[in-house]
């Protein structure tokens, strides 16, 4: 019996949110040299290496291809890491959940609030990335700033289906079958190293039903400086992805620690 | 927001009321209907062994675990609707160690009162004070990793006053813990209930439920089976002395003990001889001088064992 009554929105989230801010000021050099280091290297290997070879990619450089791509994809990579292996951490091992919830914070306030933040953490890994693409040359225009809130999107919209992972999850080895069965797939077949329409055709349909197909169709247009097509429709699919995973993260969130 | 109450709940009044209140999970009946009144002002036990149901009755009366059934008010009011003037009235010391181990000791303190939206001004003034009660001033900028049990435990005594409460809770403050902690906590209890806090608690210390509580009640099976002021329990369900004994008993010892009144235990190699007259129990001990023999008064760890028994619990 779960109680799917619908979440309550409250200041309290904003409470939750901050306290992870505050833990990861004090470790964001770290932090940083990640989310710089590591796109960096993949796009200068990548991006460069295999762009020599590759040239253009649907009328692209095939470095401002990858680089937007891989946007798309880190927004989904780290928000879903946060909302499953540092969710997890906090919920049973440091039972930091339980502590709050002796406070006037509750389990929605909870749920909510590490959702912003993993979409924020989203938010600081993409900024990165698109800058680290700005200083090699790869971002059209200003306008490429318009990906930020979309980037912010993504993260909530990956975020979601992460957490109910976590909400299920009885040790952290669970995680690595949902890394394998769907986040890889997304990563081979959603867009993020070459265009959908070179998939067999039944394969293109299969991955509108993907939410990171509609992330990229959507900041890899921005990034480059180009027109998005069915702006509305992407934007549609993944808000309604994080808000409908956010509803059953709270219900499976709430069965597991109210009891 | 400050969460300062200007409404302390009047002295002599109930501050918990509970009535048939009831938890079952599954199959298992783990608070079969249990009727509480909890005084404001006093300090009261609810005592029990493990598993008895201590720490699910405590958080249904927190409202922090959805009851089966059973009515409950706390602060005079229905639990369901003012979950959150509970809290803000309410400090809970758990019996599990859910420090924030990514902060500082204080900075643990100043989360807990971003939780419940105390003002940065306030918590400025409040936090050194509350290092200072728990003597961890010191500690002020260490890592959780780095603090003792001992100061782990006084830390979230800090950290449930965060929010200045009236009702404290403790789930069994003393387990674990060295004498000297121990007996320090015991004395942040009292001084907790001087300044007019509520407090509860729970603990299978019976030295601890006889030192700190006003009154008490001991559940098992998730029933009531006593309820009273220690002394009072002590004299109602106890003989005043007992003559503890060790090793082999003589044959036939039992059959020709010399008075009737007297009760016996049995638990392992010890037997336990009951009674109120000093001289027969002095006078059985002097019969055994191969055996090792106690002979001392009644406590409430005699009440705990006569009614709960003494066998094993998982």
């Amino acid at each position: 019996m779960i109680d799917f009554r619908p979440p309550a929105l409250r200041f309290e989230a904003l409470t939750v949110w901050r306290r992870n801010a505050l833990v990861w000021r004090r470790m964001m050099g770290a932090s940083v040299l990640m989310h710089f280091g590591e796109p960096f290297l993949y796009l200068l290997g990548l991006g460069y290496g295999l762009g020599r070879f590759i040239g253009e990619m649907a009328g692209i450089p095939y470095f401002t291809f990858l680089a937007s791509g891989f946007i798309a994809w880190s927004a989904m990579n780290v928000a879903s890491m946060e909302a499953m292996w540092s969710v997890y951490t906090r919920m049973v091992p440091q039972q930091t959940y339980e502590a709050i919830l002796s406070t006037p914070v509750q389990v929605d306030d909870i749920v909510i609030g590490e959702l912003l933040w993993c979409a924020t953490k989203s938010l600081v890994s993409g900024t990165a990335i698109l800058a680290v693409a700005a200083v090699l040359g790869a971002v059209g225009d200003w306008t490429a700033i318009i990906a930020l809130p979309l980037i912010f999107l993504t993260g909530f919209c990956f975020a979601a289906p992460a957490l109910i992972m976590t909400a299920l999850s009885k040790g952290y080895e669970f995680f690595t079958f949902y890394m394998t069965l769907v986040m890889t797939p997304m990563f081979i077949l959603c867009g993020v190293f070459y265009p959908i329409t070179t998939l067999p055709v039944p394969m293109q349909t299969a991955v509108q039903f993907l939410p990171l197909t509609h992330a990229v169709a959507l900041i890899r247009p921005v990034v480059v400086g180009q027109p998005v097509n069915d702006a509305w429709l992407h934007v549609a699919v993944l808000v309604l992805f994080g808000l409908i995973g956010m509803w059953v993260a709270i219900g499976l969130v709430r069965r597991r620690l109210i009891i | 927001m400050d969460t300062q109450h200007n409404h302390p709940a009047p002295p002599g009044g109930t501050l918990i009321s509970c009535r048939g209140l009831r938890k079952v999970f599954g199959d298992i009946e783990a608070v079969a209907g249990l009727d509480l009144d909890i005084p404001s002002g006093a300090c009261f036990g609810l005592l029990g062994p493990n598993g008895a149901g201590k720490t699910t009755t405590l958080r249904m009366l927190l409202g922090q675990s959805p009851r089966t059934s059973g009515q409950l008010q706390l602060f005079g009011k229905d639990v369901d609707g003012s979950r959150r003037e509970i809290r803000l009235r309410t400090g809970i010391v758990p019996q599990a160690d859910n420090l924030d181990p990514d902060f500082t000791v204080a900075e643990n303190l100043r989360i807990y009162g971003l939780y419940f939206r105390i003002s940065s001004s306030a918590l400025e003034q409040r936090i050194p004070r509350l290092l200072e009660l728990v003597e961890l001033s010191h500690r002020a900028d260490d890592r959780i990793a780095t603090l003792s049990g001992g100061m782990k435990r006084r830390l979230i005594l800090a950290r449930a006053l965060i929010n200045d409460p009236d009702l404290l809770v403790f789930d069994e403050p003393t387990t674990g813990l060295d004498p000297q902690a121990r007996h320090m906590i015991w004395s942040l209890v009292h001084r907790m209930k001087r300044n007019g806090k509520t407090i509860l608690l729970t603990t299978h210390y019976m030295e601890e439920a006889e030192r700190l509580c006003d009154q008490l009640v001991i559940i098992d099976h998730g029933k009531l089976l006593a309820q009273g002021k220690p002394a009072d329990l002590i004299q109602g369900y106890c003989e005043k002395e007992v003559l503890e004994i060790q090793g082999d008993l003589p044959k036939g010892f039992l059959d020709n003990l010399p008075v009737e009144q007297q009760r016996i235990e049995q638990a392992g190699d010890s037997f336990y001889v009951y009674g109120n007259d000093t001289d027969m129990l002095l006078a059985v001990a002097a019969t055994l001088p191969e055996s090792t023999c106690l002979h001392r008064r009644t406590g409430l760890e005699d009440v705990f064992l006569m009614l709960t028994g003494r066998e094993l619990r998982q």
